[in-house]
């Protein structure tokens, strides 16, 4: 039996949603492109997963993906964890779409709390899991006035907080979910991708889109669109940076986890984007607690 | 000094920076106030006093827009010159107004302050408002500024929920004032205090208001407090002024009933 | 001489509403010119309105009918019909007012107090406070005490703080009341002496002076007052 005609017998629609839904959803989306960083309302269904577990993020991938599109899905840059197979696997069952694990691969990767560390195209769509869209919360509660304060620009506060962070602790220490400013217009809150991440969304070639399912609410990125890390002049914005590479794959300039290794306080510091590790050391690099290199068993 | 040319100046030609001009607010069919008018001149203080209930926080919050009036106009002059009705003008310029030109002191400093922020923060944020974003500077500028209100500078960091209340209201005046503000609205600025942080605080607030040459509108039930800082008096009574003047001459030579009952009422020390 | 003050046809009721609108008439028709270096002392017992009419003179006591005109830069300014703003710009520039009581702000110090009719009027903090230590000197309230705050002074150096606040900035027209109420023989010298270089440099000055020998020393004329002329 074919993929549609399975997904006909079940009495689901391609990708789960039906397609009005979609259709409103899309609509969502394009009046976000169309306002680079503004958060879209959508009537957000309920999905066959918990709020938290990428619900939002499903649901645009549901809209936007087609029978010919390659999924990737990872968790904090993993493809293995409960999350990112989950949802490969919906996506799997209710559209019949091919995956990936390799970036280069696919056409739409969705993801929570990462970008991944080669370089995204034009080609591509990258959606972004986010559970709290709104930047001006922890200053603000009333949505009525967050509102009015991203209507107006109004973003002062939004300094504030780093400047709490300077005053007490000498530098901006936050480190995720690090607010940037959109085509120099709406301040929006990049879900909580580590602020190693934020250099890469600013001008990115890849489309960007972010679905909030509790929040409800749909934001995105143009392709090649300008998302400056809010900074001050004489604090301006760093990521993070590491002493040692990727212990597997040696890695200096990717985004490193800390891994905890066993009970006597052993830990060693690796790739948290696991295709970019991988690939890495097929291609032959290698770091200090690296084995030599196996081809995965799939 | 040069006393005769400043004082040769015809003053009543000078344009008011702020003309109000029957301004009225209902409560469904409760009055809140009516029919009130004014001029209010630059570096000048003008007091409202009255009882509660005589509608002089209504006014107030009309003025500051915490509340719309559903009547009269509030002109305000630009510093271009321009004069627009602050009732009509677009959201976006009246917010701005009340981020920087214009200052509002509430009764409770927790109303006006974030409690959960710093004292530093709390006073840089006007100025982050209104676009500084030079850390070393927005610092340099809270910290003149709480001395200025006589906060230890080493409390910069502390946040104002561990301040007394006395302290809050100072950091209030502070964060309102950094902006420099050209109209400055205070609501009791000193209810709620003990008496001796009062003396200091009034102290305080005449040299700051002096110092800017900001115009203020303090509104008070305190006819000592009015005395001490407001040039002019309105007297409020049922949502209406019945009488204004000179500070010294409502209070000395009291011409309405109600305000004689007033001046009578207080207790002398 | 310079008219500097002119009163014409002044009078002034109190209606007493908390006491069922009781009327108490203090005085009608009153017409007093002041000129440039002359002291006029109002003379009459309690109760002629001595006190009010100088509040008035003042501005601090609005006038039921007449003119009470000051020459302020140039011009004769009527103080019963003027703005607030404009009341406030004479008593700021040319109207000076000394009372027999000392109202301030608790926690300004004594030298602050005397010196800020100065700073208002633009002298340099520390010329101001160098003219207001001389003043005190001269009034004999002890250096000491010029670092307090004068609400903890005895009666007499408030006085005298006051007067120093009052006659420091050399106003054109000076308002005197009682200002040696509470002070011994020799500081009443100092006053009188002060009294006469304000003459001297051409102010006119209106004045309440109980004691005779202070009054018969700076007095040009008396201006009579009584009760019956109230009516």
């Amino acid at each position: 039996m074919s993929v549609a005609l399975e997904a006909e017998a079940s009495g689901y629609n391609f990708a789960y949603l039906d397609e009005q839904t979609k259709r409103m959803i899309r609509r969502a989306i394009l009046k976000a492109v169309a306002i680079p960083g503004y958060q879209v309302p959508f009537a957000g269904r309920e999905m066959p997963l918990p709020y938290g577990w990428g619900t939002g993020g499903i649901q645009v991938t549901a809209a936007v993906i087609g029978a010919d599109d390659t999924l990737k899905v990872i968790d904090q840059g993993a493809d293995d964890t409960t999350n990112a197979v989950s949802i490969r696997r919906f996506f799997q069952r209710t559209a019949g779409v091919a995956t990936t694990t390799a970036t280069t691969d696919a056409t739409v990767i969705q993801t929570r709390h990462r970008i991944p560390e080669t370089p995204l195209t034009e080609d591509q769509i990258l959606v972004y899991q986010v559970p709290i869209p709104e930047p001006l919360r922890w200053m603000e509660a009333r949505e009525s006035e967050t509102r009015k304060m991203h209507a107006l620009a109004e973003y002062g506060v939004m300094h504030v907080r780093l400047y709490e962070d300077i005053a007490h602790m000498g530098r901006i220490v936050k480190s995720y979910d690090y607010p940037v400013r959109v085509d120099g217009r709406y301040i929006m809150a990049p879900s909580p991708i580590p602020k190693f991440d934020n250099p890469k969304m600013d001008r990115m070639a890849a489309l960007q889109l972010f679905g909030a399912g509790r929040e409800k609410r749909i934001y995105a990125v143009p392709p090649y669109t300008r998302a400056e890390s809010l900074d001050f002049e004489d604090h301006p914005f760093e990521i993070q940076s590491w002493d040692d590479g990727c212990a597997l794959c040696g890695a200096i300039d990717s985004y490193l986890d800390e891994v905890v290794t066993d009970d006597k306080g052993g830990r060693m510091m690796v790739c948290s984007d696991t295709d970019h590790c991988d690939k890495r050391r097929a291609a032959g690099y290698s770091g200090p607690m690296a084995a030599p290199y196996a081809e995965t068993p799939k | 000094m040069n006393l005769v040319s400043t004082a040769a100046r015809d003053l009543d030609d000078d344009p008011p920076l702020l003309s109000v001009r029957n301004l009225a607010k209902h409560y469904g069919n409760a009055l809140g106030c009516r029919a009130v008018s004014f001029d209010l001149w630059p570096g000048e203080v003008l007091g409202i006093v009255g009882e509660s209930g005589s509608g002089k926080t209504t006014l107030l919050n009309c003025l500051s827009g915490q509340i719309d009036a559903d009547g009269g106009e509030i002109l305000y002059r630009h510093r271009d010159g321009e004069v627009a009705d602050f009732r009509t003008l677009p959201e976006p310029q009246r917010r701005a107004l009340l981020r920087g030109e214009w200052g509002l002191v509430h009764q409770n400093p927790r109303d006006g302050l974030r409690l959960r922020v710093s004292a530093g923060a709390n006073i840089g944020e006007r100025l982050m408002a209104e676009g500084a974003r030079h850390y070393g500077e927005i610092r340099g500028a809270a910290m003149n500024w709480l001395s200025r209100v006589e906060i230890a500078t080493d409390r910069t960091d502390d946040l104002p929920i561990r301040f007394s209340g006395g302290m809050q209201q100072r950091l209030q005046i502070a964060r309102t004032l950094v902006t420099g503000p050209r109209l400055v609205f205070m609501d009791e600025p000193t209810g709620g205090l003990d008496v001796s942080v009062q003396a200091r605080l009034l102290d305080l607030i005449r040299g700051l208001v002096d110092e800017l040459g900001a115009a203020c509108v303090i509104v008070t039930h305190d006819l000592a407090v009015a005395r001490l800082l407001a040039h002019r008096l309105m007297v409020m009574k049922g949502g209406e002024v019945v009488e204004a003047g000179l500070t010294d001459q409502v209070l000395d030579d009291p011409h309405h009933p109600y305000t004689q009952l007033l001046v009578s009422s207080v207790l002398q020390v | 001489m310079t008219l500097m003050l002119s009163v014409q046809g002044v009078a002034k009721t109190f209606t007493l509403h908390t006491q069922g609108g009781v009327k108490i008439p203090v005085f009608r028709d009153l017409d007093l010119d002041v000129s440039a270096g002359e002291c006029v002392v109002l003379h009459g017992p309690s109760g002629a309105g001595k006190s009010t009419l100088l509040r008035a003179m003042y501005a601090n006591v609005l006038p039921d009918a007449g003119e009470i005109r000051v020459r302020h830069g140039g011009r004769m300014v009527d103080l019963a019909s003027a703005s607030s703003r404009t009341v406030l710009q004479v008593r700021r520039h040319t109207l000076g007012y000394v009372s027999q009581f000392l109202s301030v702000i608790p926690r300004v110090p004594t030298l602050n107090v005397v010196a800020e009719p100065l700073i208002r009027d633009g002298l340099d903090i520390d010329t101001a406070h160098e003219r207001a230590a001389a003043m005190l000197s001269r009034l004999n309230v002890p250096e000491r005490l010029w670092s307090l705050a004068p609400a903890t002074f005895s009666g007499g150096e408030q006085q005298r703080v006051n007067i120093a606040r009052g006659l420091i900035a050399e106003m054109p027209v000076l308002l005197l009341d009682e200002p040696t109420a509470s002070l011994d023989a020799a500081n009443r010298d100092v006053v009188v002496e002060l009294v006469a270089e304000a003459k001297q440099r051409g102010a006119a000055i209106v004045g309440i002076f109980h004691d005779a020998a202070t009054r018969d020393a700076v007095a040009d004329r008396l201006y009579p007052l009584t009760p019956a002329k109230a009516a």
